[in-house]
């Protein structure tokens, strides 16, 4: 395929489109081991995770508050979704009573059902869209494609990705994966009306996405975007930008469609004063994003003139019902638990095999699937499953976080319901070992015969390192050497001391 | 003061050194140092791999033999591990609550607050920096995620180690990021581990010490192995065998 469109070196990643934007490839480490590999993948994560996460330091460095910030942000959250009913109808009569029409879907299916009957009616060939990460979830321009509507992403780095048919490898540089010389290939390849000779130039590719997209625009009959926040109270729904696409999105077409998750809806107005601080400092590390844009259903005369709001809950009442894992419902998408995390600069965003990769990702996708729930994907060897297992628990996320979602535990507690779905089943090898471990750490006395054992190991191979171990061991030998051995036990030097 | 000593499991299997060091160095502070027969694991292993109700004999086991200090037979318990303080502190009343054991959830709460990691204990609770050590060699320092993360344990060591006579600090580099261990997770994924302690081992490298220390056995097993591995030549140190080391007993590096 790739050699037929005349680009030897851009392949897509991952090479096969997904079914599935939440569960695709293999299980986290079988597809760490193909993106560790890639040596140009590994540069361009460092460089860029480095950059961003320096940034944000030192934009939040510089607020004496932003603890308080963090701390209201969770707050409102905890708060929005103890009572996410109450304000999700309380959103639907605010925007109805201002001249929007709200859609509830129950899952991806129903929500691109939805999104494709309103394109449809109004009889758009094209769409063009906002970055969103609830549309990407739902695979929403696929299902527009099979329905003949072609969907354009306008946020320059979700462009690249789509044409150059990869996945997002990020959640707010889903290019992160590509450097500009790739990019340029992509555009030179792909875009259609790329000039000639382009290149690698950053400027150079800017302007020519610029025209590209700006002619697409000007076009435009329907919009399609997510949202970052929406307001109960008033019916006020917001997306937050850089590049300003979003701003000739939202403004420019006839009609517009909204597809936000069910947990971006925050009760009051004044709430945006915390979230519009904690968003732009903790995704592009900037005081303050370029563009906001906000609009209450539909003002005549102004904007579109028709507004859809699709409520998206596709798993997010199925997280909810857990009451340590449904934090991760608090996200607001800044992506700075990936600009942080060291096994995502190592092994990049594909490897999560979910729209959603990275720390956060690991917390989410699984819990948007139901893992170890009758039915649900299980077990550290699945490809949902063995997310929550990819982590050192370092706690770097936590830290990063601007409302304090505790991924660490979250992940603990994930593991825990990965491993143990309810009924019967049979133990995995993992399972026997770890009970059996379980006995000996229980007793001191077991432990002292394991020291005792060690130690005399370590008489037999006097001091020297050890090389190779047999697996599992062989993990670990792989890189490092095993220790060297004591010669005698804690015990016996304990023993002996307190006869002195 | 009388304390007592959780070694931990790993270290009183594998790394007794960084245990006899923490005895010794709180005898030669004047202490009385205890370390009960039937400790053995704080259960963060079975916990962190998602086996919580596993770990609720661990757990007990843990509970049972350090509770003497709430009728006063220690006035405290030191561990020479961030992780597996942070653990005592933070996982096991949780787990015992969530398999429906209350009482033990509380026993643990208490026990835990009168568990300190090792610089805690001395800068905190013993009030001293200076420890009267000596140690003539170039150190360089990893913090370890769980004692600058969970414990919030911030420049303690730094305070202890700045003191130590003869010893020449190198700082090193991306020192806040994880070396790759991780528990299981150094099996589990373990390309991804070697990749992170690879990077980990390459900055112990470029400062040029002779030693990279470490508050937590386990970090330094990890680091150690992978600087082995490559014939750096660089050696590990446990916080502790620093600080124990004196003109008299000097730094030997190797395990009793």
């Amino acid at each position: 395929m790739s050699t037929f469109l005349g680009m030897p070196t851009v392949r897509p990643q991952p090479s096969r489109p997904p079914r599935d934007p939440l569960r695709w490839g293999a299980s986290f480490p079988h597809a760490a081991h193909e993106t560790l590999a890639d040596g140009q993948l590994r540069a361009n994560l460092r460089t860029a995770t480095r950059t961003i996460r320096d940034k944000r330091r030192r934009v939040t460095a510089e607020l004496d508050d932003w603890e308080q910030l963090r701390d209201a942000g969770a707050a409102i959250k905890a708060s929005a979704m103890a009572r996410l009913p109450d304000l999700l109808t309380q959103l639907e009569e605010s925007v109805t009573a201002r001249g929007g029409v709200v859609h509830w879907a129950r899952d991806a299916a129903e929500a691109n059902e939805v999104v494709t009957g309103i394109v449809r009616e109004a009889g758009a060939r094209e769409v063009v869209k906002v970055k969103s990460m609830a549309t990407q979830e739902i695979g929403l321009n696929e299902a527009l494609a099979e329905a003949g509507i072609d969907a354009i992403e306008t946020d320059l780095a979700e462009r690249i990705v789509q044409l150059a048919g990869d996945q997002p490898s990020h959640i707010l540089v889903p290019a992160i994966h590509r450097n500009r010389e790739e990019i340029r290939e992509i555009f030179t390849h792909r875009m259609g009306d790329a000039p000639e000779g382009l290149s690698s130039e950053p400027r150079e590719l800017a302007m020519a996405a610029r025209a590209h997209l700006r002619a697409r625009f000007l076009r435009a009959e329907v919009a399609i975007s997510g949202a970052n926040m929406a307001i109960a109270e008033t019916g006020t729904v917001a997306v937050v930008e850089s590049e300003g696409n979003g701003r000739m999105c939202l403004t420019l077409p006839r009609l517009l469609v909204t597809v936000m998750g069910i947990e971006k809806v925050l009760p009051t107005a004044r709430d945006l004063e915390v979230f519009l601080q904690l968003l732009p400092r903790s995704s592009t590390g900037e005081r303050m994003n370029p563009y906001t844009s906000m609009w209450t259903g539909v003002t005549p005369g102004d904007g579109p003139q028709e507004f859809h709001l699709v409520l998206l809950d596709n798993g997010r009442t199925r997280a909810l019902a857990d009451e340590l894992g449904r934090q991760a419902l608090h996200c607001i998408r800044c992506s700075a638990c990936l600009n942080v995390c060291p096994v995502y600069e190592h092994t990049g965003g594909h490897a999560y095999g979910s729209v959603y990769p990275g720390p956060i990702g690991a917390i989410l996708t699984p819990q948007l699937l139901g893992v170890g729930e009758p039915g649900g994907p299980a077990g550290a060897h699945d490809p949902t499953g063995s997310l929550p297992f990819a982590s050192t628990l370092c706690g770097a996320c936590f830290d990063a976080c601007p409302v304090k979602i505790d991924i660490p535990a979250a992940l603990v507690h994930l593991r825990e319901r990965s491993l143990h779905p309810p009924g019967p089943h049979a133990p995995s090898a993992t399972d026997v070992s770890m009970r059996v471990a379980a006995r000996v750490l229980s007793s001191g006395r077991a432990l002292r015969w394991a020291g005792r054992a060690v130690a005399l190991v370590g008489r037999l191979t006097g001091g020297r390192a050890i090389r190779w171990l047999p697996w599992p061991g062989s993990l670990w030998t792989r890189v490092r050497d095993a220790p060297v051995l004591p010669v005698r036990s804690l015990a016996a030097w304990w023993a002996r001391r307190s006869l002195r | 003061m009388r304390i007592a000593v959780f070694a931990t499991c790993l270290v009183g299997t594998v790394a007794p050194r960084a245990a006899t060091a923490t005895v010794r160095l709180l005898e030669r502070l004047g202490h009385t140092v205890d370390m009960p027969a039937d400790q053995a694991c704080c259960g963060q292993m079975h916990v962190n791999t998602g086996y919580g109700p596993e770990a609720m004999g661990v757990i007990r086991n843990h509970v049972r033999t350090f509770a003497p200090v709430l009728d006063g037979r220690w006035d405290a318990i030191v561990a020479p591990s961030g992780s597996c303080v942070g653990s005592i502190r933070h996982q096991q009343a949780d787990v015992a609550r969530r398999n429906g054991d209350d009482r033990l959830a509380r026993t643990a709460e208490q026990v835990s607050a009168r568990t300190y990691e090792l610089s805690e204990l001395l800068v905190d609770v013993l009030g001293v920096t200076d420890v009267g050590a000596w140690f003539p060699h170039t150190v360089t320092y990893h913090p370890t995620c769980h004692s600058l993360r969970v414990l919030r344990v911030g420049d303690r060591p730094r305070q202890l180690l700045e003191a130590v006579e003869g010893i020449e600090l190198r700082e090193l580099g991306e020192a806040e990021q994880c070396c790759g261990f991780g528990g299981t997770f150094s099996l589990k994924n373990s390309e991804t581990s070697a990749a992170m302690v690879t990077d980990k081992a390459d900055e112990v490298v470029a400062t040029g010490a002779e030693v990279v220390a470490a508050g937590d056995w386990s970090c330094l097993l990890n680091i150690s192995g992978a600087l082995d591995r490559r014939r750096t030549g660089v050696r590990a140190a446990h916080l502790a065998e620093i600080l124990a080391s004196t003109r008299d007993e000097p730094w030997q590096g190797a395990d009793l």
